[in-house]
């Protein structure tokens, strides 16, 4: 089933999907490959998310993080912080999730083509962010640098340390990650991830940025991208509020006038500006 | 040109019910209960209040005897239509373990056909709004279209304004233009009692045209627009102007905090406020173990729960929760939907333990400002 059909079916709907692999990233976070049950595919563009439903205990939206040029399997990276995604973290291989989706506004991969192209990512913030990497890297030749800033409390926190390792061993990629606090055996950066963005090497007038991560972060990591010359209309945003039914019906997600699941997740930074700085809104 | 107005006597208006019933419609209209008016099933005129009032003020409401025969003498029932259109609890499907999986069911039950009567040009205007909210945007909520479609409304103008009526600010009232199948106006005039009548779409017109009528006379006509013009005139409150982009530019005011210190985040305005749309869902399983249902359920942004994620509530205080539930409504409802999510009935005023008044807030911020 491609997108166009599934937003014929009624979204409130939920598809069962098989949970093909399971992979442990950290203590508390885990990645599963799901398939639709009875076969079929799933695209989605970088940036959506799902309503994951586990039985009976409820449902969470969960930023899709596989390879949008694969949808053959659908891939979601998920922290165990809430009763529901314990229940997920429970299942095993072979049992069921329900899915709806995908929703939301997507990272503007194409729309950057021609651009450098800043991915600032913080902790499990680099999740939602995978899928416009693997999207950016298979069109590396469209873009001017490419560089990748990441930052994790620890080095026991860094999400897909494998990857992070293979791409920085490319050439034509700039990846720089940072700890907040450094342990034994690190010899890397230590230090919040907004540190990273002087001396990345980008244009600043001919660049897109994407931001990811806690609310704080990405305040202090916009901060800087601005400071360092990219203009706010060049910088995107991923936002995480509660969510009911991703479709814009059940009203939890608002943040001021824009509803987060439908208007967003992914927004552009000058448009929801002066909602960035009014508290509890 | 819009059709020509008959009346239909009161002793003919039982023959409406009789008509709507054979036609498959559930009739719904207004009816005391528990020292209230609530919108309720009701078959004749008989169960229609006769004669009963209400009183109405911030955090008050009581029934009143009016010491005439009027059956639609109150203002508007304890709570809107909402509750017909989009019940507080629907069950969206269930499923049953199956395998190392699930299996989904979902009921196809058949959506009811309703016929509204007694509803008053607010109610509808909410029906108008709420439209847009579950039908106007790229999703559709399927069961409130269905519902909606399905429904037949019997509009009946206001003769006064309740206390807590501001519907004459919000253009939303005391009469309504569009949106109903059929529109009376209650005169009674000594022993003359006649419903002026119009249809205002073709379902109403067949309808009309098979019930017992007659063309409606001068002072009918006349009555009928006047007892309107004392239910615009008549109220005592309103909106003020231009309070979309006022609450958009005052987030940070000060009087949020002020609201907060009477505000109990109990919900009660979000209940009885017939656009609030908010719901969550319940998932739960039943003992064994391995079946399943999830409900949705009305929900309020004066919950905690409402703006939770991981780490804690995005919405802590009272104030920004009374803050996110004012300026949607007046303010951000406009961005999303195209006009404001407030129909002026008031309802909001009344069923607040402490009379918290929206219109007083809105002038309030507008004095801070």
């Amino acid at each position: 089933m491609n997108v166009a059909m599934q937003q014929l079916a009624d979204p409130m709907d939920i598809r069962p999907f098989r949970i093909e692999k399971i992979r442990k990233e950290l203590a508390d976070t885990f990645t599963m490959e799901l398939v639709p049950e009875g076969g079929g595919s799933f695209a989605f563009k970088p940036g959506q998310f799902n309503m994951l439903y586990t039985f009976g205990a409820g449902e969470v939206p969960i930023s899709i993080s596989g390879d949008p040029a694969d949808p053959s399997k659908l891939v979601h990276t998920i922290r165990r912080v809430g009763a529901i995604t314990q229940a997920i973290g429970n299942l095993s291989e072979g049992m069921a999730v329900g899915v709806r989706g995908p929703f939301g506004t997507p990272w503007p991969v194409e729309e950057a083509f021609g651009s450098d192209l800043v991915i600032l990512a913080g902790g499990l913030g680099l999740a939602p962010l995978r899928p416009a990497i693997y999207m950016a890297l298979a069109n590396r030749h469209r873009f001017g640098k490419v560089v990748l800033l990441y930052g994790s409390r620890s080095p026991a926190e860094i999400l897909f340390p494998k990857e992070l390792e293979k791409w920085r061993g490319r050439f034509d990629t700039k990846v720089r990650v940072t700890v907040d606090r450094a342990e034994p055996g690190w010899g890397g950066h230590v230090g919040v991830v907004t540190k990273l963005v002087t001396g990345a090497g980008f244009d600043p007038m001919h660049t897109v940025a994407f931001v990811c991560g806690p609310e704080i972060m990405m305040r202090y990591g916009i901060q800087a991208l601005e400071q360092a010359g990219i203009d706010s209309s060049s910088i995107y945003v991923s936002m995480e509020r509660n969510m009911k039914c991703g479709i814009g019906l059940c009203g939890h997600c608002q943040w001021g006038a824009p509803f987060v699941c439908k208007d967003g997740p992914v927004f552009r930074f000058d448009e929801v500006a002066d909602a960035f700085k009014v508290r509890e809104l | 040109m819009p059709d020509r107005q008959a009346v239909i006597d009161r002793k003919d208006l039982g023959a409406l019910f009789t008509l709507l019933a054979d036609e498959g419609y559930q009739t719904i209209g207004p009816k005391p209960y528990d020292g209230a008016i609530v919108y309720a099933p009701i078959s004749s005129p008989e169960e229609l209040p006769k004669g009963i009032g209400d009183e109405e003020e911030g955090g008050h409401y009581r029934l009143t005897q009016r010491g005439d025969a009027k059956l639609f003498g109150h203002t508007k029932p304890v709570q809107g239509l909402k509750a017909h259109l989009y019940p507080a609890r629907q069950k969206l499907w269930s499923a049953e373990k199956a395998g190392h999986g699930f299996r989904v069911v979902k009921d196809a039950a058949p959506q009811p056909r309703y016929a509204f009567i007694g509803v008053r040009a607010c109610e509808l205007s909410a029906m108008l709004v709420q439209d847009r909210v579950f039908e106007g945007g790229p999703y559709v909520d399927k069961g409130y279209a269905e519902r909606r479609k399905n429904c037949l409304i019997v509009l009946v103008t206001c003769d006064h304004a309740g206390n807590a009526c501001f519907c004459a600010s919000q253009g939303t009232g005391p009469d309504a233009s569009e949106g109903y199948d059929l529109k009376l106006a209650e005169v009674v005039d000594g022993s003359r009692h006649v419903f002026v009548t119009e249809a205002g779409s073709d379902k109403g017109r067949a309808i009309l045209s098979k019930l017992s009528k007659q063309d409606a006379a001068d002072g009918d006509v006349k009555a009928a627009a006047a007892n309107l013009e004392a239910a615009a005139k008549g109220q005592k409150r309103a909106m003020i102007a231009g309070v979309a982009e006022l609450l958009a530019a005052k987030l940070e005011s000060p009087h949020w905090e002020d609201v907060a210190k009477r505000c109990m985040s109990c919900g009660n305005c979000t209940m009885v406020c017939p656009t609030c749309f908010c719901s969550t869902m319940e998932d739960a399983t039943d003992l064994s173990g391995l079946k399943a249902e999830r409900t949705r359920k009305w929900d309020s942004c004066f919950s905690i729960d409402y703006s939770y994620i991981h780490g804690g509530p995005v919405r802590n205080t009272a104030g920004a929760r009374y803050r996110q539930w004012m300026t949607h409504k007046l303010s951000h409802w406009v961005e999303q939907f195209g006009v404001s999510g407030c129909v002026g009935c008031g309802r909001c005023i009344i069923w607040c333990p402490v009379g918290i008044d929206i219109t007083a807030e809105a002038k309030a911020i507008l004095k801070g400002a």
